[in-house]
């Protein structure tokens, strides 16, 4: 392709994006708004695929738009009057919303200065920084890492301590979710061709989210986009009005949830017992352990994320939590 | 500098100003959690665009490796969000 006719590409990929954002913050339906988010979220993906980031892009179509989007849909489904009713107005709708004129355009314009500084300072990384030096040490690096795609080497070899991490943000989160309330009420069984659909996209899903951990050691992948896609089918299942969505039970899923982060912290005291830095892996074992920890994150991201669709605490976990029962007073 | 860095950065800028203004000005509860999302996605396109480096070389695996890990918080910290908007709506007495 010429570069006029890319440059015409990234103008309209980049004008849809734009618009995709302010139609989906201009409009007062919360509906609209969650659906303009999902396709705003799936044009970036588009831009992330363009700009040569195919791993981002599979996770961005997977959590970014497909999963979050479930999230905020689920979240407008249970309030289903947000605008029309009187009554509700003060709980969706901050008291001291009603900000005046003046204020509005003083955000407006901070907002745009924002913009400013912030362009600014990319131009000046843009001209000043060193550009390829780092990437320089990592294609060096390579080799030794046990994967062949670089992104996979950086979040799970490189910057492992990240994703060790990221890990144990996602399991605060779900660990807040389950403690503000009981999981919301299912959905209705689905009529014959949704029922048609799921028994073809779960084994399909699963399939998927298996093929994309292995691959993401030399292609684009990984446990992230395996763990979203995994749980996306407990979402179509539970969309499909199924009571069983593949999330285990009581201790065992206490024990998944936190599997991710366990084999991790795991093989990262291990080499620190054998005389290595933490969790710098021997480079002889170093896929063998990356597909190990990336299996164990991919269980750990999907119970994670499908709980967080089911919206709190399971059933089948034992009701202690005082949070809990305050809830159940409450109700 | 390239033209796709340039273009696609500045567009990330602009996209963290829209998300900025509608989590602190939009009325509704939801829309701010959208906003702080697109907000979100702003900053992910400024990294994507620094981790390009033409059509030619391969891009820097260090920002994209970021945005990956940020796409995951985002999600969590979106779930955590709504969770707490609901149990908000609850003790409000509107359920």
């Amino acid at each position: 392709m010429n570069t006029a006719s890319l440059l015409v590409f990234d103008g309209l990929l980049l004008l849809s994006i734009v618009s995709l954002a302010w139609a989906s913050l201009a409009t007062r339906d919360e509906r609209r708004s969650v659906i303009l988010f999902m396709a705003f979220g799936l044009v970036l993906a588009m831009a992330w695929g363009r700009l040569l980031a195919p791993d981002v892009a599979l996770a961005e179509a997977a959590i970014g738009a497909g999963l979050s989007g479930a999230l905020l849909l689920a979240a407008v489904r249970k309030q289903p009057r947000p605008l029309s009713s009187g009554s509700t107005r003060g709980s969706r709708y901050l008291d001291g919303a009603q900000v005046r004129t003046v204020s509005r355009w003083g955000v407006t314009l901070l907002c745009a200065a924002l913009a400013g500084a912030l362009a600014w300072a990319l131009l000046h990384a843009f001209n000043n920084a060193p550009q390829d030096a780092l990437h320089r040490s990592i294609s060096a690096n390579l080799e030794a890492s046990g994967v062949s795609n670089p992104v996979t080497a950086v979040l799970l070899n490189f910057r492992a301590y990240d994703t060790l991490l990221e890990l144990a943000v996602l399991l605060t989160a779900v660990l807040g979710i389950i403690s503000l309330g009981q999981t919301t009420t299912g959905y209705t069984p689905a009529g014959p061709v949704f029922e048609g659909l799921v028994r073809w996209l779960v084994p399909i899903l699963i399939l998927t989210a298996g093929y994309l951990l292995w691959v993401g050691a030399h292609a684009p992948g990984g446990a992230f986009q395996a763990g979203a896609t995994l749980a996306a089918a407990g979402v179509v299942l539970r969309l499909a009005g199924r009571r069983i969505i593949g999330l285990p039970d009581g201790f065992m899923l206490r024990i998944v949830m936190v599997a991710g982060i366990g084999v991790f912290l795991l093989v990262g005291l291990t080499v620190l017992v054998l005389g290595r830095p933490f969790l710098d892996y021997p480079p002889a074992w170093a896929g063998a352990l990356i597909l190990m920890i990336e299996t164990a994150a991919m269980l750990s991201i999907a119970a994670t994320l499908l709980l967080a669709f089911v919206g709190g605490q399971p059933r089948s976990m034992p009701a202690r939590a005082v949070a809990n029962q305050q809830h159940e007073e409450m109700s | 500098m390239l033209t796709a860095q340039l273009l696609y950065g500045l567009t990330g800028c602009v996209i963290v100003a829209l998300g900025l203004r509608g989590a602190l000005l939009h009325p509704s509860l939801l829309q701010r959690v959208v906003a702080i999302n697109v907000m979100g996605a702003g900053v992910f396109m400024m990294l994507i665009a620094i981790a390009y480096r033409g059509p030619d070389l391969p891009p820097d695996p260090v920002p994209q490796a970021l945005v990956l890990t940020g796409i995951v918080v985002a999600v969590s910290a979106t779930a955590l969000a709504l969770a707490l908007a609901r149990r908000l709506h609850v003790e409000q007495g509107n359920d």
